[in-house]
């Protein structure tokens, strides 16, 4: 690895965690009430939003169960709307490029895709959606499905929280909501946009524009409200992209140092909330080390992936491109890659959007060697390398929970976790929600891979082709939405199965983890002793880290046997065996 | 239940307002007043009038351009992506074949010449703008003898249109192709004025 791209990486991840520290502090202060600097400001703001939706309905205090019908019922009034706007577009303003209805599978499965965050994309933006659609149905739910996730993991946060006035309290989902979305979500938007549009990123109503190219000839270009969905698409790590080939065109991303934007706002966030955690709970000592566990695998995946798509592969070689970098090209695999990134740029990207579940792309992942794809798709089984906004927290929380009941029955010592006991039914809750991951992904995987309609979509054949549905299941499922872009995912089979993935992926783990809070907040706490088994050291921040690994190697090994590894092997050997590989 | 219904609906339809409506239309009236080139976008105008976008790839065939990268989607920008070809694709292989071959029909002293990485690979939005500082400088001698300039010339218009990673570190150098073509055809215009005049 070269200096350069090792400086890349270091420094990305030092400037992201400096930010995450004073960020996940302040977001700290947002949610237990305490005094923020922009209250003066943001204080009348919320007043009128609640004043609008209900002055005596945001002071109630709501258990699990509120909470979570509260979440259901905003996110599924807003689905509908999405669907709504998608399904008759033809009708409505702002529509230069005069695009038709959405068809309603499309329609739900983008619905579906965005109320939670997923930001799969089953359609180019640029050849199917109005300018009113890429404000009103992508751009909003940009900002309500982040918040929603960020309520979700403060809920439980609470309830693992010092005991004091709590009882079966998790905190008001709608005031959390507002305060979320003010806070946290719009400022920032409204001071970054401009920055972005200073690096290129086109902002206007202007659908399109003709240009006669200097060899002759016409090009139309589109462009719309971009630079503004960029900013939320990535701090709220949704992944949604206004063009189809997403943050790899030169619009949404146009030069390295709106990449550089790019990549610390998916980053900021999931990372403060580990921060905002500890503060929470009052034990920053397990933050620490639970920030130190995903740290450390962020880590070895960036180097992973940038470490393969540097080295290229027998194939490009055997192309006659060179390899290595130097002399004024950079080497490696630039297949689906841009200039301006080079593969630094383009791995870190890519590497953070499926750690941090975002799944906006600037380089073709479908183009990714074997081993640099691979990094992706685990980061999506795993699902917790920090994750997206407050789920990722949970679910690595969850694994913590595993952890603690593991270790409990190893060295004969009741389960304990934050002083809060772990018995059978927040390890009953715990296992459903760890098993719908892997039973979402692999039953439609197996499905669409024995299937006519499921088969007919790939873009690639042979191992690529298991790797290209494996990586549409998993993406679906962890919410994440960046894709192995080969396989057409617009066919009625891939819009309703990703379409249903998603919603179970998210709802059903949130609904678990939510019921567990519920259960752990009605406990009260128990004195620790010497026999407590303590949680935050960095032992046991070891055997948390092997729990995920064994448990995420164990369910998904054979899969990644069939895909990237036989990939990778059968690359290599041909090339070697047929004495081509140089 | 009916209130909970109420509550949920108003604040779906407050942010909705906000977030949909609000938040990007004035985000366009701020960025249109303050950066209205980018905002625009980076239109270049010839003589009033638009021949492209500084970040849009346009197609430049044949003698006397530098080239692009080749595009996935023959450089439509209504349609942007990538080929998504596998890594191990056979029909990757073949079309980087195919390309190399173009490339050393009109070329022939190329053969057995490892190229630049960007050179006949295909970009992930099929409108990269730019290509490598060597790919540029491979191209130079064949722009210079077809537009009869001097090679230290064009050596020296690539060197004018190089930009650096940001700060040196992130990112990687690049050429705009537009830029550079636009800068060639004004070099070689005064040229041919300089040659006409007695």
């Amino acid at each position: 690895m070269s200096p350069a791209a090792f400086w890349q990486i270091v420094l990305e991840l030092l400037v992201a965690g400096a930010i995450s520290v004073p960020f996940g502090h302040y977001l700290a202060r947002v949610f237990q009430d305490q005094k923020t600097l922009l209250d003066p400001v943001l204080d009348p703001v919320d007043g009128l939003i609640y004043r609008l939706i209900g002055r005596d309905v945001v002071k109630q205090a709501m258990d699990w169960k509120g909470y979570a019908a509260g979440m259901l019922l905003t996110n599924l009034l807003m689905g509908l709307l999405i669907y709504g706007i998608l399904s008759w577009q033809g009708h409505l303003p702002w529509n230069p490029l005069h695009f038709p209805d959405v068809n309603p599978l499309l329609a739900f499965n983008t619905a579906a895709s965005f109320i939670t965050n997923t930001n799969w994309q089953n359609y180019g933006g640029e050849s199917t959606l109005s300018l009113f659609s890429q404000m009103a149905a992508i751009t909003f739910p940009m900002f309500t499905s982040a918040a929603t996730g960020v309520v979700v993991a403060i809920a439980f946060f609470r309830a693992l929280g010092p005991a004091r006035d709590k009882g079966r309290n998790l905190g008001n989902f709608y005031r959390d909501f507002v305060r979320v979305l003010t806070r946290v979500f719009l400022l920032p938007c409204l001071f970054i946009t401009p920055i972005l549009v200073w690096t290129g990123s086109p902002e206007t109503l202007t659908g399109m524009v003709t240009a006669h190219l200097i060899q002759g000839g016409t090009q139309h270009i589109p462009m719309g409200p971009v630079a503004d969905l960029e900013v939320i698409k990535h701090l709220g790590t949704n992944g949604g992209g206004f063009f189809n080939a997403n943050s790899a065109h030169p619009f949404e991303n146009p030069t390295p140092l709106s990449n550089l934007i790019e990549t610390l706002l998916m980053m900021v966030t999931p990372m403060a909330l580990v921060i905002t955690f500890g503060r929470m709970v009052g034990n920053r000592k397990l933050a620490r080390v639970m920030y130190g566990v995903m740290a450390s695998m962020l880590v070895v995946a960036m180097f992973v992936a940038v470490g393969a798509e540097q080295r290229g592969t027998p194939l490009l070689a055997h192309a006659g491109l060179m390899q290595h970098a130097g002399g004024g090209q950079m080497g490696g695999n630039m297949v689906g890659k841009e200039v301006r990134f080079g593969i630094t740029q383009s791995a870190i990207f890519d590497t953070v959007s499926t750690a941090f579940t975002t799944g906006s792309v600037n380089s073709a992942l479908d183009s990714y060697t074997p081993l640099g794809g691979m990094v992706s798709l685990v980061q999506m089984m795993l699902n917790c390398v920090f994750g997206g906004k407050g789920v990722g927290t949970l679910n690595f929380l969850m694994y913590g929970l595993f952890a603690v009941f593991i270790a409990g029955l190893m060295v004969g010592r009741t389960p304990e976790f934050l002083g809060k006991k772990i018995e059978k039914r927040e390890i009953v809750l715990a296992s459903l929600a760890l098993l719908v991951h892997p039973l979402i992904i692999l039953i439609p995987t197996a499905w669409s891979l024995v299937s006519p309609y499921g088969v007919s979509s790939l873009g690639n054949s042979g191992s690529h082709g298991l790797s290209e549905v494996l990586y549409a299941f998993t993406s679906a499922a962890a919410n994440n939405g960046s894709a192995f872009a080969g396989l057409n995912g617009n066919t009625p089979w891939y819009n309703v199965s990703l379409g249903l993935v998603i919603l179970f992926g998210r709802y059903a783990s949130i609904i678990f983890m939510l019921a567990i809070a519920g259960s752990l907040a009605a406990k009260p706490p128990v004195q620790e002793t010497i026999g407590t088994l303590k949680t935050d050291t960095a032992l046991f921040g070891g055997f948390w880290f092997a729990t995920i690994i064994v448990v995420g190697a164990l369910t998904f090994l054979p899969g990644l046997v069939l895909g990237p590894i036989a990939e990778y092997f059968a690359l290599y050997a041909h090339h070697t065996l047929s004495g081509v590989g140089r | 239940m009916s209130r909970t219904f109420g509550t949920a609906l108003r604040l779906t339809l407050l942010s909705w307002a906000m977030f949909g409506l609000g938040y990007p239309l004035l985000e366009v009236g701020i960025n249109q007043l303050a950066f209205p080139g980018a905002a625009n976008g980076s239109l270049v105008r010839v003589k009033g009038q638009v021949v492209g976008s500084r970040l849009i790839e346009q197609r430049f065939t044949g003698a006397g351009w530098f080239h692009g990268r080749p595009s996935a989607v023959h450089m439509n920008p209504r349609s942007s992506g990538a080929s998504n070809l596998g890594p191990s694709s056979a029909k990757l292989a073949r079309h980087l074949a195919a390309r190399r071959a173009r490339l050393l029909a009109r070329h022939p002293h190329l053969a057995g010449r490892r190229l630049p990485a960007d050179m006949i690979t295909s970009s992930g939005s099929g409108l990269d703008p730019d290509i490598t500082p060597a790919n540029a400088y491979l191209q130079a001698p064949w722009v210079a003898r077809d537009r009869g300039l001097p090679l230290a010339v064009v050596h020296r218009l690539v060197a004018r249109h190089v930009r650096g990673p940001w700060l040196g570190l992130f990112g990687q150098a690049r050429v705009d192709v537009l830029s550079l073509n636009l800068g060639l055809r004004r070099i070689a215009a005064r040229a041919r004025h300089a040659r006409m005049a007695p």
